[in-house]
């Protein structure tokens, strides 16, 4: 899940990325894609038709945290991935790949969704939100600062991915008892179980 | 020492966010706001710009010969440094914590289904994982032994290792063996195996050094006893393998035994360029050992006012294909085996053995889970038998300071059993569930709307349980700590350098918190964990805040010591000093001056290495001595309420006292109650990895379910703080006890809902509803 | 991996007839999960995102087109009144991050049994509709199912949307799960009255090789039920709709659990959901 592409990631301000293009271009069967590729480069397809992307790596621009990033990404890279191992933004965690541990939650549009079952292709025209981009500089959003003040986490491998659903559960109001913010929380395992803290931060900030 | 030639990106670097309160007080973490926001360094999260990545080749059979292995295919991939087997390990070829008995790689044969066979280092994961699969290993596939039982007393059982199946065997004998009683209770119970689940699969990166050593940042529970394997293993000095603690993304026992880290480190001693290994979610399921699964059978005498007569127990620990702890896991389970009750004569066989299913080895509670499980089940029995409320049995046979243990050991600290029960019985207990209307996320099923509140039964448990505190039995077991403390920038600045892992439980917390308390200073550093300092023993254990908290106690008194010395020379004053917010406080005079002062550009920089009290190793026929440093104590009562039709529960409080001796953090004190009572939670409910013929057939989040916000139920938790006069500020160990007693709470709580016998846990739907 | 982003449903259709083994995704929380595990590696990929009808919803003559591509989230906000059965089902589906971007039509892609959809359109008689550059086509629900992980489609086709009727009568659903959040269904189990017909509807999930009604039970229910004076349900009948449920599924043993408990549970959902559907409508009429 990572693109096989030859040349040096630039980000928007233009300069090397710290994340050198991975691979030999022989993955993928990268070596045998096909296709017409249209519109590559250019992360929009030609109007008048289907967007066609090929097996080469793509480049793309992703807006993350209110700034654009270039890259050039194979299709199959999942959002987590990109921000991970390309765009260096390595709060967002990987912990099960499949949606069923809430590590790698991101805001898409203001919505959560779990970045290790998104393409970071199918989000170039879309708004994201790391765990990164909730801070203003050394000023902490309320929800982080909730966390820290409550002790709602122990080895802290979850806590972006749950702050970044506690954020996006405040944004939607669902807030109104203790048992609908546990249920609207409920796509985030925490095994340290920092649960009830979890629960008291997030009162802290609702009230 | 050398130092690492060059560092990744997000090295681990020095936590210099101050703290605000000492000993007793509940300080932010010094690492929290890191964490809060993202910046936090995981072992995954580390890079190099020229960095390989490897994978690692696993067996799909429990049990086969290797007939041969070709590599040709992953050689021949584009992309791929480098490929290696047994082979090619470089020094050692076994390591092991406890019995040198696990291959680096396989050798001939593969034990279990995971066993690496082979790796592969190739410039990007993806190219590493295709070549992995194009390596072709033929086996002759054998019959695999999955019961440890058989292992150990079935003659026709193959023999696994050269010495035979059986790991230990520790008899415990006290009193009259042939003891009699007029009321007398079996039973047979079952422990499933459970896994740690961290949210951090294992990861690490391995650096190779300019003088041939091997630089290796990775997330671990022990530094040194890392870099002892890894050096034997790479056929180098301890001092050419330099390990450096990474971001820990949980513990809980399964990073005590090697992962990757021998196979990261080959791979880049061959190729010559960093090597990152990031373990999928699956595997990891392979790639760490599991608690142990356990079959107990028990038999508890009593007299007719319920006081014991005698324990007899015969207990079988699964360990699986290699011994990981498996010999000290088999002697908590058998000296803790009674449970915190007074038995004048016990019984107890407790066997570890060697079989084809997954390695068993350390999980909170080591031993004590599986113990407790059986016993507390007894105690119910016991109860039901005698027609006594549960919690008077259990009042009555109640230990104390003072009682002898099954080994003999006089207990020498508070042990105050009775009064916690008295204290758990006593709390509120939650409102009865309303019967004129309902909210599904209050109902066992939840959400999934199984229930309107039909077949729905309330049911009340208990459970207690006792732990060890620090490493038993006559091991050597020590913490180092360094403590250096100068003026930087006006301000006296202590700085703490310890190889102690901080895994989430708030040991940096801890060390800072010590440091201000013992040196009177604001300002507290922790440098790194890395293996430049001696060792801080592993964090397991429940030992990391006696044993290094001790250290780093040790290491600013005789910091602070020295510093008096030379406010004595410098300000001409004899007597006692003492330091107190940052000026030297004489007891006669008042404040003499500041510290700052008085250090001016004198640096003190002090290491202590660190011991609690002598333990003693156990007669190996009858399993007497003084093998325990400390016992700490949980008790948990549980509500649950059970849809008996469907046999959903779900548990609807989880009350808890633990005597902590001291609580040098209360905040992080609450907060291992609430991890170890849930984690419980999961064994007594949910959690199990599911083995059948040697092969685990769950091993994903979906198919193994931890707990969730929506499962673990508010806990009302009464600390104790019963000084032990032996352990430093008389704390006690806090992380394991409440693991131990939440899961027979539960289960006692869902016998009693359902009047069920229920010998296994987890318990499962079908074990309810009579479907299995 | 060759990646399309078709603008119309046209496109995608004519990408799907030219690439029949191409794999469409919409929210991807059952696509990436197969890509993320290599269980599949499609050669190409149709992102359906763009396709603005697959994600609206409207009325037919009475009755609701759902778009393929609205996500559970969007069900259970703008549709749970018209069509509860899907939405307490929808409810039910992994989390609320799952649930924003999950979608019917992937579950009716996919074709587990274990997708929590299939049991509530089973029960309320819904229909898929597919299409592909040869036309469109409606598939009954309990035709479209027809091996695990298999449905009635043509290689060339894709899902549009599914057509539902608004409930006319009371809907359930219960799910089974050994955790109160984010579990795959160890079986479960749709009801919808239909008053206006007279007939109830019913839908069994993750108890067989594909979702199915039981239709034995819908038969037997309705012929107790006196719909004009309704009176509480007996014990015995809804003891028996439970039994005949059960008999309608051929479960197995499985990591989730036993053949045994699935036909249990079953029965206990169906005498449950039935009483509790029942009593609202008498409170209702």
């Amino acid at each position: 899940m990572y693109d096989s592409g030859q040349e040096p990631v630039r980000d928007n301000e233009n300069r090397l990325s710290r994340r050198r293009v991975l691979g030999s271009g022989a993955l993928l069967g990268a070596a045998t894609a096909v296709g017409t590729t249209v519109g590559v480069g250019s992360g929009h397809g030609d109007p008048a038709g289907p967007e066609v992307l090929g097996a080469g790596g793509v480049d793309i621009t992703l807006r993350v945290n209110g700034r654009d990033r270039a890259l050039r990404v194979e299709p199959r890279v999942t959002l987590l991935d990109a921000l991970r191992e390309r765009l260096d933004l390595t709060g967002t965690k990987k912990g099960c790949d499949q949606g069923a541990c809430g590590a790698c939650t991101v805001l898409v549009d203001g919505e959560r969704v779990n970045a290790c079952l998104t393409l970071a292709i199918m989000v170039r025209d879309k708004e994201i939100t790391t765990i990164e981009g909730l801070a203003r500089g050394d000023r902490l959003s309320p929800v982080q600062e909730a966390f820290l003040d409550r002790d709602a986490f122990q080895c802290g491998y979850c806590t972006p991915g749950q702050i970044v659903s506690a954020t996006a559960l405040i944004a939607e109001g669902h807030t109104r008892s203790a048992e609908e913010i546990r249920e609207w929380m409920s796509g985030n395992i925490c095994r340290c179980a920092a649960y009830p803290n979890i629960v008291a931060a997030i009162e802290d900030v609702a009230r | 020492m050398s130092r690492p030639t060059k560092a990744p990106d997000k090295a681990p670097d020095r936590i210099t966010t101050p703290i605000t309160g000492g000993v007793g007080e509940s300080p932010l973490r010094p690492d929290g706001t890191l964490k809060v926001k993202g910046e936090f360094a995981y072992s995954s999260d580390l890079w190099m710009d020229d960095m390989l990545w490897g994978a690692t080749l696993r067996s799909p059979h429990p049990y086969a010969r290797i007939v041969s292995i070709d590599l040709s295919g992953a050689w021949q991939t584009p992309g791929v440094h480098t490929v290696m087997t047994y082979d090619d390990v470089p020094g050692e070829k076994l390591f092991g914590l406890e019995h040198t008995d696990q291959p680096v790689m396989a050798h001939e044969v593969v034990r279990y289904q995971g066993e690496a066979v082979a790796i592969v280092a190739a410039d990007h994961p993806e190219t590493a994982r295709r070549a992995v699969d194009k390596i072709v290993v033929e086996y002759e596939v054998l019959e695999p032994l999955t019961d440890a039982e058989e292992a150990v007393f079935a003659t026709d059982a193959p023999t696994l290792h050269p010495g035979g199946n059986l790991v230990r065997h520790l008899p415990i004998r006290r009193g009259d063996q042939h003891a009699t009683a007029d009321v007398v209770v079996r039973g047979e119970y079952e422990v499933g195996m459970q896994d740690q689940a961290f949210l951090g699969p294992e990861s690490g990166l391995a650096v190779p050094a300019e003088d041939g050593g091997v630089d290796l940042y990775i997330a671990t529970q022990w530094l040194h006893v890392d870099q002892k394997q890894v050096a034997k293993c790479l056929g180098l000095p301890n001092d050419k393998v330099r390990l450096m603690l990474a971001g820990v993304g949980g513990a809980f026992g399964a990073r005590e035994d090697l992962s990757m880290q021998v196979h990261a480190s080959m791979l880049a001693l061959r190729t010559g360029r960093p090597v990152k290994i990031v373990y999928s979610r699956e595997e990891s399921f392979f790639g760490h050992v599991h608690r142990h699964p356990a079959k107990l059978y028990y038999e508890h005498g009593a007299t007719r006012e319920g006081r014991l007569v005698y324990v007899k127990a015969r207990m079988f620990l699964d360990g699986g294909a290699y011994a990981s702890s498996t010999g000290a896991v088999v002697a908590n389970a058998a000296t803790l085996g009674v449970g915190p009750y007074e038995a004048p004569n016990v019984t107890i066989d407790c066997w570890g053995a060697y079989t084809n299913n997954p390695p068993c080895g350390a999980m909170r509670g080591f031993g004590a889970v599986q113990a407790a499980f059986a016993y507390e089940s007894q105690m119910d029995r016991l109860a039901a038998e005698l027609g006594l409320d549960p919690v008077e049995v259990r009042v009555r046979n109640a230990m104390a300071e003072g009682t002898t243990m099954p080994t003999g050991q006089v207990v020498d600290s508070a042990a105050p059993v009775a009064e916690m029960l008295r204290r758990v019985e006593a709390m509120p207990l939650p409102p009865a569930a309303p019967t004129d209307s309902y909210d599904l996320r209050e109902l066992p099923g939840g959400v999934s709307n199984t229930t309107h509140g039909e077949g729905v039964v309330r049911g009340i448990g208990y459970g207690i349980g006792i732990k060890n505190v620090c490493f038993s039995e006559g091991f050597d077991d020590f913490s180092t700590a360094r403590v250096r403390l100068e003026v930087i920038a006006g301000e006296p600045t202590a700085m703490v350098h310890t190889a102690a892992a901080e895994v989430g439980q708030g040991l940096v917390t801890v060390q800072a918190q010590i440091a201000r308390t013992e040196l009177g200073v604001e300002r507290v550093t922790i440098h790194p964990a890395d293996t430049q300092v001696g060792s801080g023993g592993s964090t397991s254990a429940s030992r990391q805040t006696y044993m290094t908290g001790g250290a780093v106690k040790a290491a600013c008194e005789k910091v602070r010591g020295l510093l008096l010395d030379i406010a004595r020379e410098r300000l001409h004053v004899e007597g006692q000093l003492h330091l107190d917010g940052g000026k030297i406080v004489s007891d006669r005079h008042g404040v003499l001056a500041d510290l700052a002062e008085v250090l001016g550009d004198e640096v003190i920089d002090e290491t202590v290495e660190w011991r609690h009290r002598p333990t003693e190793a156990l007669d190996p026929t009858t399993g007497q001595g003084f093998a325990h440093v400390q016992y700490a104590f949980a008790v948990h009562r549980a509500v649950v309420d059970v849809d008996v039709d469907l046999g959903l529960v779900r548990v609807v409080a989880l009350d808890c006292v633990q005597d902590v001796g001291k609580a040098i953090n209360p905040d992080a004190v609450v907060g291992q109650i609430h991890g170890g009572s849930a984690q419980g939670l999961g064994l007594a409910v949910m959690e199990e990895i599911q083995v059948r013929d040697g092969k685990i057939r769950n091993p994903s989040f979906t198919d193994y379910l931890i707990p969730t916000i929506l499962d673990m139920p508010p806990m009302k938790v009464d600390v104790l703080e019963l000084a032990d006069p032996h352990a430093p500020y008389g704390l006690r160990g806090v992380g394991e006890p409440p693991t131990i007693s939440s899961t027979p709470a539960i289960v006692a709580a869902i016998r009693a809902a359902t009047g069920l016998a229920i010998p296994r846990c987890p318990v499962r739907p079908e074990d309810i509803t009579g479907t299995a | 991996m060759e990646f399309h982003k078709p603008r119309t449903w046209p496109e995608a259709l004519a990408i799907k007839a030219e690439h029949p083994d191409a794999t469409p995704i919409a929210g991807g929380t059952d696509v990436m999960v197969e890509l993320n595990f290599d269980v599949h590696r499609p050669d190409v990929l149709i992102d359906l995102t763009e396709i603005a009808e697959l994600r609206e919803w409207f009325t037919v003559d009475g009755r609701y087109r759902v778009g393929s591509g609205v996500p559970y989230a969007r069900i259970i906000d703008e549709l749970g009144a018209t069509l509860p059965g899907l939405a307490m089902a929808s409810r039910t589906v992994g989390s609320p991050q799952i649930r924003n971007r999950g979608t019917v039509g992937g579950n009716l892609g996919a074709a587990s049994p274990a997708g929590d959809a299939h049991p509530p359109l089973l029960a309320a008689g819904a229909e898929i509709e597919v299409a592909s550059v040869r036309g469109t086509r409606l598939i009954p629900a309990d035709e479209f199912y027809t091996g695990v992980k298999r449905n009635a489609m043509e290689p060339d086709e894709l899902i549009a949307a599914f057509h539902i009727s608004p409930a006319d009568g009371p809907q359930q659903f219960a799910k089974i799960g050994t955790r109160n959040a984010m579990v795959i269904a160890v079986c479960s189990f749709g009801l919808a009255l239909h008053p206006s017909t007279r007939t109830v509807g019913t839908g069994v999930g993750s108890a067989a090789p594909t979702p199915r009604r039981a239709a034995d039970a819908e038969a037997f229910i309705a012929g107790e039920l006196d719909w004009d004076s309704p009176l509480p349900l007996r014990d015995s009948v809804k003891r028996r709709f439970g039994e005949l449920v059960a008999q309608s599924a051929s479960p197995i043993d499985d990591v989730r659990g036993t053949a045994g408990y699935r036909q249990h549970a079953l029965s206990v959902m169906a005498r449950r959901t039935l009483g509790w559907a029942w009593d609202e409508y008498r409170r209702n009429r």
